[in-house]
């Protein structure tokens, strides 16, 4: 059995280590949250806070307390507040350890592509571009197929690029991969997928 | 100096003008100008470029701008959530110029801080970086953006005191710092004008010398996704 967007989300959850300041995308990544144990990690929203709490109660919401995703959020003992340009800042500076974001491919080299597709509307990247060129290490979590069934671990991106030889590691619903010299190495077969199953399934270069 | 303003409307007089450049703060719908964006609207000033994250929704921020034609050109990073936008966009009657979130960030605090231009990694290797100068500095190459100077930033803080110093709320702060440094000149609606002596002079977000007027409104504060939790499961 492939691994779910819950298990795909635990998985990820043991790439983040005790302490660390961490950004996380909006989808499966923000269920990694749900994740993190015991581990003391205070999670970034790049609107301009440190320390991002839960949804509210209904009724406490507040419009002035809101994640990079619009959505209404609550403060920690912890948080702190700043502009957007010191935001950028802590990302660009390599201060936040690691974001864990979605993608729609990447290649074996590393390459990332989640902000647009040609002829298709196009919403802006966001904070994306940032996050994957500033943060010190960049892990990707998606589906391992697109809708087609296709590989969305590539030789090489067909869509425009996110980020160049940005991304570390890819947690895909089939494993784990490391993006290293010649292509990816396979790290971890999900539950019941074998190795064979792994490689089949894969475009890009597996170089173990 | 007399810094405060009984209008959004006489706070905007005088400063207004077709095919200007003006910077507004605000994240989504958080901390938006929503007073000065009504008054400009009202003000019928035409062929504007904003430089803003976000473009607001149909009937709300700078949505309001784009409903009456108003926008020539969006500086933004994320346009998702207005109908009308893409219409215009998708129809070639509005330019749209992506910018990286923290790159749009940066040129307004750039050009706010008299730096024409500046080098970064956000964007190397993308379309991004397409006719921009490349350069390597130790090892690892960066493109040069350029910061921003508006003829004009319009901005939304919490509480000023009447010489312009500026407090934000929360995560309504976003661009809002930002983007008054870039403006020639800025325009700050807040939610509270208090005395000088009032606030804290550690505490103070944005000194006054980058806040020319000030106008006190009363704010919607509209909010783009509300997400709870039930308190049984917490």
């Amino acid at each position: 059995m492939p691994w779910d967007r819950n298990q795909m989300a635990a998985r990820a959850a043991e790439e983040l280590e005790d302490g660390m300041y961490v950004n996380l995308g909006i989808g499966i990544p923000t269920l990694v949250a749900n994740y993190t144990g015991d581990k003391d990690i205070t999670l970034q929203s790049e609107n301009g806070m440190l320390g991002m709490g839960a949804f509210p109660f209904e009724g406490e919401e507040d419009a002035d307390v809101i994640n990079a995703g619009k959505q209404t959020i609550t403060e920690l003992d912890r948080t702190s507040y700043f502009d957007s340009a010191t935001s950028f800042g802590m990302i660009r500076g390599g201060k936040i350890a690691c974001a864990i974001l979605g993608a729609m491919e990447v290649a074996e080299n590393g390459d990332l592509a989640n902000w647009m597709i040609p002829g298709k509307l196009v919403k802006g990247m966001g904070g994306a571009m940032d996050l994957v060129a500033g943060v010190k290490r960049v892990v990707v979590v998606m589906d391992h197929q697109n809708k087609k069934g296709e590989s969305k671990l590539l030789k090489a991106c067909t869509l425009p690029l996110t980020g160049a030889g940005v991304v570390d590691r890819v947690i895909t619903n089939l494993g784990v991969f490391d993006v290293v010299d010649g292509g990816l190495k396979i790290i971890e077969c999900a539950d019941g997928v074998t190795e064979q199953e792994l490689r089949a399934a894969t475009e890009a270069t597996i170089i173990n | 100096m007399k810094k405060v303003y009984s209008s959004a409307r006489e706070a905007l007089d005088g400063l207004l003008f077709d095919d200007m450049l003006i910077a507004a703060g605000g994240f989504g719908l958080c901390g938006i100008p929503e007073l000065l964006l009504a008054a400009i609207r009202d003000a019928g000033t035409k062929g504007l470029t904003f430089a803003s994250n976000n473009a607001g929704v149909d009937d709300f921020g700078i949505g309001i701008l784009l409903q009456t034609k108003q926008v020539r050109k969006m500086m933004s990073s994320y346009v998702g959530e207005n109908a009308e936008f893409m219409r215009q966009y998708l129809e070639g009657e509005l330019e749209v110029e992506f910018n990286p979130q923290g790159t749009l960030a940066e040129r307004m605090r750039a050009g706010g801080a008299g730096i024409p231009g500046f080098y970064t990694k956000t964007g190397v290797g993308t379309q991004i970086a397409e006719g921009k100068d490349h350069k390597d500095f130790d090892g690892e190459t960066y493109i040069m953006e350029r910061g921003i100077v508006a003829d004009l930033a319009i901005v939304k803080a919490w509480k000023a005191d009447d010489t312009g110093n500026l407090i934000f709320r929360k995560t309504a702060r976003n661009f809002n710092v930002p983007a008054a440094m870039c403006g020639k000149v800025c325009v700050a609606e807040v939610e509270e004008i208090v005395p000088r002596g009032s606030l804290d002079p550690d505490h103070i977000h944005l000194p006054g010398v980058y806040v020319h007027r000030i106008v006190q409104g009363t704010h919607e504060k509209r909010i783009e996704q509300r997400t709870t939790r039930k308190k049984e499961s917490a």
